[in-house]
């Protein structure tokens, strides 16, 4: 069913059907009228060209969450600053979060600005083998508030994978905004020919956060997006005075964990709240060498691992 | 549903109020559930209007998951919380055939649903109609806006966490507000401060005095601290009512603050 959009309407004919925009499920559908036009619906050419520029990406992870703040930005950082570690590797990240980016302040470059370079837009490096792009390199003040649609959103998203000079790179990290729409089938649309590694997805451990990553793992299935994992983000708080634990976000229905096993994906790991993340993170300092014996970092440092050999399982058996 | 659009379903809404930020998992859902249920417990008649489509979680936070919604003359007839049809509810989740269904819309679909949602719903007579939005400042927040925009709204409520990386995307919600002619009620500072309940030393997670410096530079009033309560964050996943179980605790009279400063209305 290659000719059904992925955000089509249940019932939704095709786009090369007869019925195209004429059935009773086209109703309602924004591309009713460019279907019933009966024009013939062209791919996207932007899908071959970002094919092309990634031709020298080895690796593209996404990190999601149907949920809003339960660290996506922070372990994209984080996932970043780890591979980054080899120094033998070329590593990115992507932030396609338009309206709420985090990954300047988080990695530390807030105020720094893109720059045009003969091969598109240059990204903004923490150190030589580590750059980042981000719509914050692009806002004047941080005051500027970014009211866009979202055909404006998916034009900079595309424009960040075809026009930035992203160079050769072993992994490209992109960090996303929680849900389940325009900026998610576009990135998943774009990067269509020039795969995806997979996914990583963020959760906290309470019912409230779950239920929306379970959506999240259902646009997954829908689109086949591969899941590498869940992370258990903010699992327990251990007071710094008296070392007794707290559930501050109670897995009331059994955490990450269960949902796993329910679902049959790998859980790769559980973080532990520490404040001193928090701290990093508005301090644009890598937690993981601010803090390198603290349990949150070694539970960092594993999931890391884990995703490292996911990607180079993958590479095997892609070839 | 035709006509939909010049249809009147707010006319006897006394007040509306956003709850609004441009950071994920700050509580806005949260404080949307506990001003509800403060309202309610001060004698008021209180709508719910969850525009989180993607991620929508009011209903498991009053317990209301399974429910549905039932058409009648007027409209969708929302869900209510309890028998005497004090706390009203309309919410995407009670139009999904499967509770994990992702709803996988781009911002068209999105905008069509929203606006259908402020002409459609029968809510009837209320004091407060409390909009819960998703984080950002796109499609449902500018369908909001113009949707709402021949009603007086008596603002929004601004949700932030102390950490930067939250207070720097809710000075980008500012802008959105002034830009869209929104009114401002108030930043609210969530999740400051957990006491250990073993030996009451309180720890900072998340920071601390983000809100109330982010208020100060942007000239906007600060409507006081909702400290990091696992009682709190329990009763939300078992869709208890937190106000009427913990009436001792803090973040009672926070929320109780809050309740009243909205009661206030604009300064
Ligand atoms: N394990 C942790 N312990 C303490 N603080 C944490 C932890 N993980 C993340 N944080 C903090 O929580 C806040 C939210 O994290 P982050 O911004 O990464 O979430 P997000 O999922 O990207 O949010 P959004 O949905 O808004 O994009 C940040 O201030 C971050 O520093
Ligand atoms: N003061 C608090 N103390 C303890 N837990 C809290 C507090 N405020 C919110 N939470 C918990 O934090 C989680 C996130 O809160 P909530 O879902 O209300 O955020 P949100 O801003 O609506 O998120 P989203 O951006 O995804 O819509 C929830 O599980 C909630 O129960
Ligand atoms: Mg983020
Ligand atoms: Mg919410």
């Amino acid at each position: 069913m290659a000719d059904v959009p992925t955000d089509a309407p249940q019932h939704c004919p095709g786009t090369q059907s007869e019925q195209a925009g004429k059935s009773s499920a086209c109703q309602g559908c924004p591309n009713q009228s460019i279907c019933a036009s009966g024009l013939p619906k062209q791919p996207d050419p932007a899908i071959e060209e970002i094919k092309q520029k990634m031709s020298t990406v080895k690796h593209k992870i996404l990190v999601l969450s149907g949920k809003g703040g339960v660290g996506k930005s922070t372990f994209s950082a984080h996932l970043a600053h780890g591979l980054a570690s080899d120094e033998s590797k070329e590593v990115a990240v992507l932030d396609i979060d338009i309206c709420g980016p985090s990954i300047p302040r988080i990695m530390g470059l807030e105020g720094e600005q893109v720059h045009q370079s003969g091969s598109g837009w240059s990204p903004v490096y923490v150190e030589d083998n580590l750059s980042v792009m981000s719509i914050g390199f692009l806002l004047g003040s941080p005051d500027d508030a970014v009211i866009w649609r979202g055909p404006k959103k998916n034009g900079m998203i595309k424009q960040f994978l075809r026009d930035v000079d992203w160079g050769g790179l072993d992994y490209l990290i992109v960090d996303t905004p929680p849900g389940t729409s325009d900026e998610h089938l576009s990135i998943v649309q774009y990067l269509s020919a020039a795969q995806i590694d997979g996914a990583v997805i963020i959760t906290t451990p309470q019912e409230v956060s779950l239920q929306d990553v379970r959506k999240e793992i259902t646009f997954c299935r829908k689109v086949n997006l591969p899941i590498i994992g869940v992370v258990e983000n903010m699992s327990i708080f251990i007071c710094p005075k008296c070392k007794k634990s707290s559930e501050i976000f109670p897995p009331t229905t059994g955490g990450a964990e269960k949902m796993c096993q329910e679902l049959n994906i790998p859980l790769l790991g559980k973080v532990p709240l520490d404040p001193q993340i928090g701290k990093s993170c508005d301090e644009g300092k890598s937690f993981l060498t601010e803090c390198p014996d603290s349990p949150a970092t070694v539970a960092y440092r594993n999931i890391i691992q884990s995703v490292k050999e996911y990607c180079s399982s993958h590479k095997v058996s892609d070839k | 549903m035709e006509g939909d659009e010049d249809k009147d379903n707010l006319s006897s809404v006394k007040h509306i109020v956003v709850v609004l930020s441009g950071k994920g998992g700050v509580g806005k859902s949260t404080v949307t559930v506990q001003l509800a249920l403060s309202l309610r417990q001060a004698g008021k008649r209180v709508g719910i209007l969850d525009i989180d489509l993607c991620g929508p979680s009011i209903p498991r936070m009053l317990n209301l998951q399974s429910k549905d919604v039932h058409q009648c003359d007027a409209g969708w007839v929302p869900v209510y919380a309890d028998r005497e049809r004090t706390i009203a509810l309309m919410s995407i989740s009670f139009l999904l055939e499967n509770v994990n269904d992702a709803v996988v819309w781009r911002g068209p679909k999105k905008t069509a649903l929203i606006k259908q949602f402020i002409s459609s719903v029968a809510w009837g007579e209320l004091d407060y109609l409390i909009v819960d939005t998703p984080p950002g400042t796109s499609d449902e927040h500018l369908a909001l806006v113009e949707g709402l925009q021949r009603y007086s709204i008596d603002g929004a409520l601004l949700v932030t966490t102390p950490q930067a990386v939250s207070t720097g995307d809710v000075r980008r919600e500012i802008t959105f507000c002034r830009k869209t002619g929104l009114h401002i009620l108030g930043i609210v500072e969530n999740m400051s401060g957990f006491v250990c309940p073993h030996c009451e030393e309180c720890s900072n997670v998340f920071s601390k005095g983000g809100g109330e410096e982010l208020a100060k530079v942007c000239g906007v009033r600060f409507l006081g601290c909702i400290p990091l309560d696992p009682q709190l964050s329990h009763s939300l996943e078992e869709g208890r009512d937190f106000i009427e179980e913990f009436p001792q605790s803090a973040t009672f009279t926070a929320f109780k603050h809050l309740a009243q400063a909205v009661e206030r209305g604009p300064p």
